[in-house]
């Protein structure tokens, strides 16, 4: 039904594509796997018609059309549901979803037949939102389903979902595959970009993954295994995370949970939207322990990190590092009292992307590399920069490359070797993870997890925060779970599981 | 710098250089005279003899001051519009130190006084707008601009009411510290402006290449001007950064008032600045930013405007502001840092956060860098 076969695209020296291909039949739900930077939502951009190819064809039902733009690929019946939403706040969601394809009358808006094309379109696929309601105001998951429902309002038959599932609880998982199993089973074909291989497991039917931009494989799910995914995926064998879930493979200290080494007491922070993003939330960290947190995004995590980190104020409450009270200190001084932090985006806060790897190696501990006058020590750095690179494997090797030539992997290793690597004398005691393996390739995410456990074994608090919640069960002692801005439970780490978490994530339960 | 490097640095300047070339050509044409004559002309009146290379050495001098003063600020992510104030409020604090002074001090000794006076009312002026922008997140291209209306008003009304020579519009002569202009030294230079304020000019440009790329503080600063987010996560107090910024920047401008008062007329002079303040926005975009880049901007402006009344017999003076024009907005569009500063509303380190790229989008990889996994 769908086929794509040679398709070149490049973005300036940038190959995204290299001869990839896709083979997608009729009625089915297709995953299209690779790790990030492999090319996927390249080669579905160029499907859907946003990118033209450099070189290739594309054929639906038969027809070519290589070349096509979104409103032809709309027209045909082929639509994308974007990662990031495309969805004006303000807007009610019937406003919303027949923006652009307004129902007329004359020249006003006919709204109650609007709306009743969508309560239509709603009861025919089971994708239920309340439709007055301003977009601003849904949950993350009623806001993709209008994303959804949008694109099938506009009639797609093939509908490409790009990492739909990156902003979603896990009854909200649940709730998405029911969906796209019914669109299935009404002769809907659906594509889903995705490097989760649990979800690739789950849901899909056939499989195509991808790796540096080309097709590596294609394999029937009901025939394969995670593992041989992975595989295909890195091109070598990998240890995958979810094998040690809950597995006796990992040694988890039975850690006192009083006189932490990271203390936080009844703290509350606000965030630009809301004054309680965290609403009086008391945890300890001890020497040897990972205490992770689950939650959906968006729950007051990243308010809680930078508020450890120092970025953010304070509204009331208190941080103690080892005793001591660091809850008015500055960032550069919490660093010097051991205080790593891993911040959750990289791009924007971890890396200064046109800065070299040496000196994003130093960002943060510069006045530990200063000389007279102000004057930074520009051999200090370069050794610096020579030992971490080493130390970290971070490739190309080359300290001298601007951050931003490097792949989110290796960026990652940057900021860890920087956090953790005791370069400028400082040896750190308490680390903030915050979604560490974000963006990164399944290699790096050993590495990462490698990293973690070592700092764990050699004494060191660690506050893991990750929307991944494979991650927070395979590396946590115990397990808080953020809800409103509260930790609405903590459970240990052995007898955490999905099922058990998934609840407090949704706020369905509370403690 | 490598060649990549080198060419991502040159190429937007000198695209915009042939575009305004261009549109040169066109005017130059349309006026009925040949654009060969024409830009021989100019050559001839600026590089072709000792005056015109003076004159043009004069201006470029004002220019590195003033292009410095932007290029500083844009360094730290900001858009300092209020250089011609800036350059005025440093000329009139030279000068009423001068008249304050007693007369027969040697140059060298009272220097450092005119450098710290004129440094200071800069500094001041440059200052205010980033400390409002620092503690209240008012955008300093509003703050510039506005603030150039009031000291420029202010130091027309302090002239006139107080300072001026009847029937003139400037201040009584200096009484100590003038410095010699170039003529002192080289006959064929005479009648032109150019001094010693020169040296001082590529002293600065040095210093602030030392600062920005060799010392600490000017590693954060460029910190902020790149990624804000990151610099706070850094450790640096990017509030702290930008009105330091702002009131070095402005010190820079404010230095460059010495040119006139202590190099040229040895007094103030309403008006003197004529425009440097801004056309040194122009100078640091074509320098993209860079020190040395800035003072080949200077000269290659300096050329124009002084080209500008070579060629006045053929066509208006005026062509060259055109050209100046065409220039500023080519370099505009192109240079990264300015789209940066101009689309930054943001408030003082926080507010919400703004739409992102599809991750994919954002860092694209050169081919032989695509994403390897470590073996």
């Amino acid at each position: 039904m769908i086929r794509l076969t040679g398709i070149d695209k490049s973005f300036g020296p940038v190959r995204a594509n290299r001869g990839a291909s896709l083979d997608v039949a009729a009625g089915e739900i297709h995953a299209l796997v690779g790790e990030n930077g492999a090319g996927k939502s390249t080669l579905m951009r160029i499907l859907s018609g946003m990118f033209q190819p450099d070189a290739g064809r594309i054929e639906v039902n038969d027809r070519d059309v290589t070349g096509w733009h979104t409103a032809d690929a709309i027209a045909a019946g082929v639509g994308m549901v974007h990662q990031h939403f495309m969805l004006v706040p303000t807007l009610t969601v019937t406003e919303n979803v027949t923006l652009g394809a307004e129902v007329r009358r004359g020249m006003r808006l006919d709204r109650l037949r609007a709306e009743g094309e969508m309560r239509a379109l709603m009861q025919r696929t089971g994708l239920e939102v309340p439709t007055t309601r301003r977009v601003a105001d849904l949950t993350v998951g009623e806001a993709q389903r209008v994303e959804i429902l949008k694109t099938l309002y506009r009639g797609a038959r093939v509908l490409i979902l790009d990492e739909p599932t990156a902003v979603l609880s896990p009854p909200e998982v649940s709730e998405l595959w029911r969906v796209l199993r019914r669109l299935r089973d009404e002769g809907g074909t659906i594509v889903l970009i995705t490097h989760k291989l649990d979800e690739v497991m789950a849901i899909s039917d056939t499989i195509t993954v991808m790796r540096q931009g080309e097709t590596v494989g294609r394999l029937k799910t009901a025939e394969t295994s995670p593992q041989e995914i992975a595989r295909e995926m890195v091109g070598r064998d990998v240890t995958l995370a979810t094998a040690q879930a809950g597995g006796s493979s990992v040694q988890r200290s039975t850690a006192p949970t009083s006189s932490g080494l990271l203390d936080v007491r009844d703290l509350r922070v606000a965030s630009a939207r809301r004054d309680n993003a965290v609403d009086g939330i008391s945890f300890a960290v001890a020497p040897g322990e990972i205490f992770g947190i689950a939650g959906v995004e968006g729950n007051g995590q990243t308010e809680l990190i930078e508020a450890i980190a120092g970025i953010r104020q304070v509204t009331s409450g208190s941080i103690l590092l080892d005793g001591q009270d660091i809850t008015r200190t500055t960032v550069r001084q919490r660093g010097d009292l051991g205080l790593s932090h891993i911040p959750e985006d990289r791009h924007e806060r971890g890396l200064i992307l046109e800065y070299s790897i040496a000196d994003n190696l130093i960002l943060g501990q510069q006045h530990h590399f200063t000389k007279k006058l102000g004057a930074l020590d520009g051999e200090h750095v370069a050794t610096n920069a020579r030992d971490m690179i080493a130390k970290y494997d971070i490739r190309p090797a080359d300290p001298a490359l601007p951050a931003r030539a490097l792949s989110g992997g290796n960026q990652q290793k940057i900021v860890i070797a920087r956090e953790m690597g005791g370069g400028g004398a400082r040896e750190f005691r308490v680390l903030l993870a915050a979604q560490p393996t974000r963006g990164v390739d399944v290699g790096a995410i050993e590495f990462i997890h490698a990293q973690l456990r070592a700092a764990r074994a050699a004494g060191k608090a660690v506050l893991l925060v990750s929307a991944d919640l494979t991650e927070v069960l395979a590396l946590s002692d115990r397990i808080g779970v953020m809800y409103g801005g509260r930790i609405v439970t903590t459970i240990a780490g052995a007898q955490a599981s999905a099922e058990k978490l998934g609840p407090y994530m949704t706020g369905a339960a509370a403690a | 710098m490598n060649r990549a490097k080198l060419e991502e640095a040159l190429l937007p300047p000198v695209v915009a250089l042939l575009v305004a070339v261009i549109v040169g050509d066109v005017l130059i044409i349309s006026f009925g005279q040949s654009p060969a004559a024409v830009y021989r002309q100019l050559l001839e009146g600026t590089w072709g003899n000792a005056y015109g290379l003076g004159q043009v050495l004069y201006k470029a001098t004002t220019l590195t001051f003033t292009g410095l003063s932007v290029a500083y600020a844009l360094r730290a992510g900001l858009f300092n519009i209020g250089a011609e104030s800036q350059l005025a409020a440093g000329g009139f604090a030279a000068a009423f130190v001068g008249l304050a002074l007693p007369a027969g001090i040697p140059a060298l000794i009272v220097l450092p006084v005119y450098v710290l006076a004129a440094g200071l009312a800069g500094g001041i002026v440059g200052g205010i707008p980033g400390a409002l922008k620092a503690k209240f997140g008012a955008h300093e291209v509003i703050t510039t601009i506005m603030l150039n209306f009031i000291v420029l008003a202010l130091l027309n009304y302090l002239i006139s009411a107080r300072f001026k020579v009847h029937d003139t519009l400037h201040t009584a002569e200096i009484r100590s510290g003038a410095l010699p202009r170039l003529a002192d030294f080289s006959g064929p230079f005479h009648g032109s402006a150019a001094n010693l304020v020169l040296l001082l000019a590529l002293v600065l440009a040095a210093v602030v290449w030392w600062f920005l790329f060799r010392t600490r503080p000017g590693f954060e600063l460029r910190a902020v001007g790149l990624q804000p987010e990151a610099a706070e996560y850094g450790g640096v107090s990017v509030g702290g950064v930008w009105w330091r910024a702002m009131a070095v920047s402005g010190a820079i401008a404010g230095i460059g008032g010495l040119n006139y008062v202590l190099g040229y007329k040895h007094y103030y002079e309403e008006g003197f600045g004529a425009g440097a303040g801004f056309l040194g926005i122009a100078v640091a975009l074509v320098g993209r930013n860079h020190p040395v880049g800035v003072v080949i901007a200077a000269i290659l402006f300096g050329t124009l405007s002084q080209g500008g009344l070579a060629v006045n017999a053929l066509v208006p003076k005026q062509m060259v502001d055109v050209l100046q024009a065409v220039v500023i907005i080519a370099m505009a569009t192109a240079v990264p840092e300015v789209r940066r500063a101009l689309l930054s509303v943001r408030g003082a380190g926080r507010g919400a956060r703004g739409a992102k790229p599809p991750q994919d989008a954002r860092v694209p990889l050169p081919a032989s860098r695509v994403p390897r996994v470590p073996q």
